[in-house]
């Protein structure tokens, strides 16, 4: 319990993305609170990614989650311009009204 | 070692708790909020841990960049009133239970697998020529990611470039009726169409149609 080691910050990691794939399922709100859950979801990636890096002494894991920022950054980017262009054109983002592709 | 558990207790709860209330707020400016605090946190977390660099990069990328993203289309669509329901919509709701067992069903097979994951008791000294060198952090992974890494670093580059070139493409919208300045008329003005001499007559004035 005291002594912090690699477990528990994979117990962190699953923790987070639990999280955020319950907010994915559960959201009925705004589609822009399941970007932000999206975004959870890649910090729960990087923590396992650096958790490994600095436990077992090899640096690919941190250049991986370098990647993985780049990633989420432009993902965040794209995401945001889509919905904007789509509240423009709508005039809504929640999650139940937008159903124009009868999913 | 007792400080390192502490830090680590307090950090962890901090994100939990935040990451929680990213999802369960009402209001989603508060979300935003909480985002925020939920990486900062995290990258305390790194720092602690030895990874300053992408602490660093995670406080200015995440909190400094995208989170002000975020808050930037919560209050120019200004959808941060929606709080009327939490999660359930008009219709009845049936995806909240499934949603609620599919969430702990992955929570529960992460789990066993970190808890049933054996250590190879020779793993922890195949790579340690890295971590046992006397270079700061930042310095050992500006030195494999410019050398090992250099191609992966380019295209990570273009996928940036596309990124802000698609983000540009999709918001913009030609507007009409702008004034522009255009500098080919200003300079092809003649005298002719600019200025007319007339006569004026006395207590009569001048009609300028326009």
């Amino acid at each position: 319990m005291i002594d912090i080691g690699l477990g528990h910050y994979l117990t962190l990691g699953a923790v987070i993305f639990s999280i955020g794939v319950i907010g994915i399922f559960l959201n009925r709100k705004n589609i822009i609170v399941i970007l932000m859950s999206i975004e959870l979801i890649l910090l729960a990636v990087n923590i396992n990614l650096v958790a490994f890096s600095i436990y077992l002494g090899d640096l690919a894991g941190q250049v991986f989650t370098l990647f993985i920022l780049t990633v989420a950054a432009a993902e965040a980017a794209i995401g945001l311009a889509i919905i904007v262009v789509y509240f423009r054109n709508s005039g809504t983002i929640r999650v139940e009204e937008i159903d124009k592709l009868k999913g | 070692m007792i400080a390192h558990a502490i830090f680590f207790y307090t950090f962890s709860i901090i994100a939990v708790v935040s990451a929680i209330m990213v999802t369960a707020s009402k209001n989603t400016v508060h979300s935003v909020f909480f985002l925020i605090l939920d990486f900062i946190s995290i990258s305390c977390l790194f720092i602690m841990i030895g990874a300053e660099f992408l602490g660093m990069i995670m406080l200015i990328v995440y909190v400094g960049a995208v989170a002000v993203l975020f808050l930037f289309v919560v209050m120019m669509l200004n959808v941060a009133q929606q709080k009327n329901q939490w999660f359930a919509g008009q219709a009845t709701s049936k995806h909240i239970p499934v949603g609620l067992i599919i969430s702990t069903l992955i929570f529960f097979e992460i789990i066993i697998v970190i808890g049933g994951w054996k250590y190879k008791p020779e793993i922890f000294d195949i790579n340690n020529s890295l971590a046992n060198t006397s270079v700061s952090n930042t310095h050992s992974l500006g030195q494999i990611l410019y050398t090992d890494y250099i191609h992966v670093f380019q295209i990570s580059g273009m996928i940036l470039l596309v990124a802000m070139v698609g983000a540009i493409v999709l918001t913009f919208r030609q507007r009409s009726g702008l004034k522009r300045q255009s500098y080919i008329k200003q300079i092809s003005r003649e005298r002719t169409e600019g200025v007319e001499v007339l006569e004026v007559q006395s207590n009569k004035g001048v009609k300028i149609d326009d």
